[in-house]
């Protein structure tokens, strides 16, 4: 996916929404400027399946070298899939962060939610405001 | 502070901000973090050349009668009596034994013959270094400090291929200076005291000159440091260096808190015959069985344990993580911590609460790495 097509939380997690057999799955993942920004990602701790996530809370970590950092939700819903080879494959992250180096996929709740999001131009602009 | 603008800078500020350095706040200092990777930056230090800018440090020089022997009551280790040339690691400590600082203190002849002390202390303790130096001079001494940490700079040039880069542009060959020993030369014609001295666990060496000069000095390492794949390295692999060589640091490992008798550094603790500030505290502190002490722990999987992470056995707190990473040339995640004596064996296996999550942990021998 291209990051034009996605949508970002101010805590630098992305989701992209579709329609599927009549639910609404977003699919969740980490920018590009969160990973360059922590460098050096050495763990991942992910939840399970099933997991019902809330926007804005935590559903995971993410460690580099230096840091421990909380993943957030950018939507409410449940856990459809998650993906699981990733903390062994982290470099993914940094060399497809919006396709093979996504995260989660969650079944929406309720779309309340995607309306804090932004778009990548106003993210983008936001990153570069720090 | 409030603004990285209002940070000291070292004289080489405006070559790491050109070189992509990240700059941080470190103890009011605007310091490059890194320039790139952690990982990277660790691993061109352990093969070839990692070369950290140090200039944050502090450096106070003396000038007066008896010198050695007045800093010889301040410090844990003996420096009376020293041989010219001789660097010693030591402890500062109060009355009640806690720990000021660790420092070196050196014993250096000038260019001219003249021989005189130095004293390198942390950035995060250098103005309570210097009143509690200057509050302890004898009224009528002619004993003089002289803060010089803003008008020079510091490059500690270290890792296998170090010496050899120095070499080149020194007029005294690094690898001829014995281990934790040094002298006053010229580097590029400036200059320069040379000491054999480091904070990686690897060889190398590390360089005192001007602060005008130390971007020439820097520029020309860093040239040869290049070729043979090194360069600069920031702070947080200046970290994870340290703490594969079990190095304490000082606000981690180290603090006031803290009684030397539990930091496992023998070898900077000389009781006979001395007299020093801390002395019987420390005596004492050798006779509680009770206090923790400073082991290093290594953890199943990737996670690393952080400060304040506490340490179990069973249900039972046994002591705290005072730093922790996860090891680049190791591959593993190290911790060093106190805990309780019965606890410090190494094999012990004990339980580390990170995040609210337990990871199982064992205590090993220091330091995790040994070039």
């Amino acid at each position: 996916m291209s990051p034009e097509e996605l949508l970002f939380a101010e805590t630098h997690e992305w989701a992209h929404v579709a329609d599927q057999g009549g639910d609404k799955i977003a699919t969740i993942g980490l920018s590009a400027h969160a990973i360059e920004a922590l460098t050096d990602l050495v763990y991942m701790e992910l939840p399970e399946v099933g997991t019902a996530v809330s926007a804005a809370h935590s559903f995971g970590e993410v460690e580099s070298v230096k840091a421990t950092s909380d993943l957030y939700s950018p939507v409410d819903g449940e856990i459809i899939e998650v993906n699981t080879s990733l903390p062994d494959n982290l470099e993914v992250l940094g060399t497809d962060p919006y396709g093979e180096g996504w995260i989660l996929k969650v079944k929406l709740a309720s779309e309340t939610a995607l309306e804090n999001l932004h778009d990548h131009a106003a993210y983008e602009k936001m990153c570069e405001e720090g | 502070m409030s603004s990285v603008d209002q940070l000291l800078q070292t004289p080489l500020h405006a070559w790491h901000v050109q070189h992509n350095g990240r700059m941080v706040d470190f103890a009011d200092w605007s310091m490059p973090v890194q320039y790139s990777s952690i990982i990277d930056e660790h691993h061109q230090t352990r093969k070839a050349i990692g070369m950290f800018d140090v200039s944050h440090m502090g450096r106070l020089f003396f000038a007066g009668t008896d010198i050695d022997k007045f800093l010889d009551t301040l410090t844990t280790r003996r420096v009376a009596g020293v041989d010219c040339g001789r660097i010693r690691y030591s402890l500062m400590t109060n009355e009640n034994g806690g720990i000021l600082d660790d420092v070196l203190v050196y014993h250096l002849p000038k260019m001219d013959g003249t021989r005189y002390h130095m004293m390198v202390v942390n950035a995060s303790n250098r103005a309570k270094i210097v009143n509690w130096i200057n509050s302890r001079i004898p009224s009528g001494s002619d004993i003089k400090l002289h803060d010089r940490t803003t008008e020079s700079a510091m490059i500690a040039v270290q890792g296998p291929k170090a010496n050899a880069a120095v070499k080149d542009i020194c007029e005294v060959d690094p690898d001829s200076l014995t281990y934790y020993t040094g002298i006053t030369t010229r580097v590029c014609g400036e200059e320069a005291v040379v000491s054999r001295t480091g904070y990686t666990g690897e060889d190398g060496c590390e360089l005192i000159v001007d602060g005008e000069v130390a971007e020439k000095i820097w520029s020309e390492v860093f040239a040869r440091a290049e070729k043979v794949g090194g360069g600069a390295t920031g702070l947080a692999a200046r970290d994870t260096l340290r703490l594969e060589a079990a190095m304490p640091l000082y606000g981690h490992e180290l603090n006031e808190d803290i009684n030397p008798a539990q930091c496992d550094l023998k070898f900077a603790i000389q009781m006979k015959d001395r007299e020093f500030v801390g002395r019987a505290a420390i005596l004492a502190a050798r006779q509680d069985k009770t206090l923790p002490i400073r082991i290093g722990l290594e953890l199943e999987g990737r996670r690393a344990a952080r400060e304040d992470c506490e340490i179990f056995s069973g249900d039972e707190k046994v002591g705290v993580v005072t730093s922790g990473t996860y090891a680049p040339t190791l591959e593993k995640s190290i911790s060093m911590g106190y805990v309780k004596r019965e606890f410090a064996t190494p094999g012990t296996q004990l339980i580390i609460d990170i995040r609210g999550k337990s990871h199982s942990g064992r205590v090993v021998e220091l330091p995790f790495y040994r070039r």
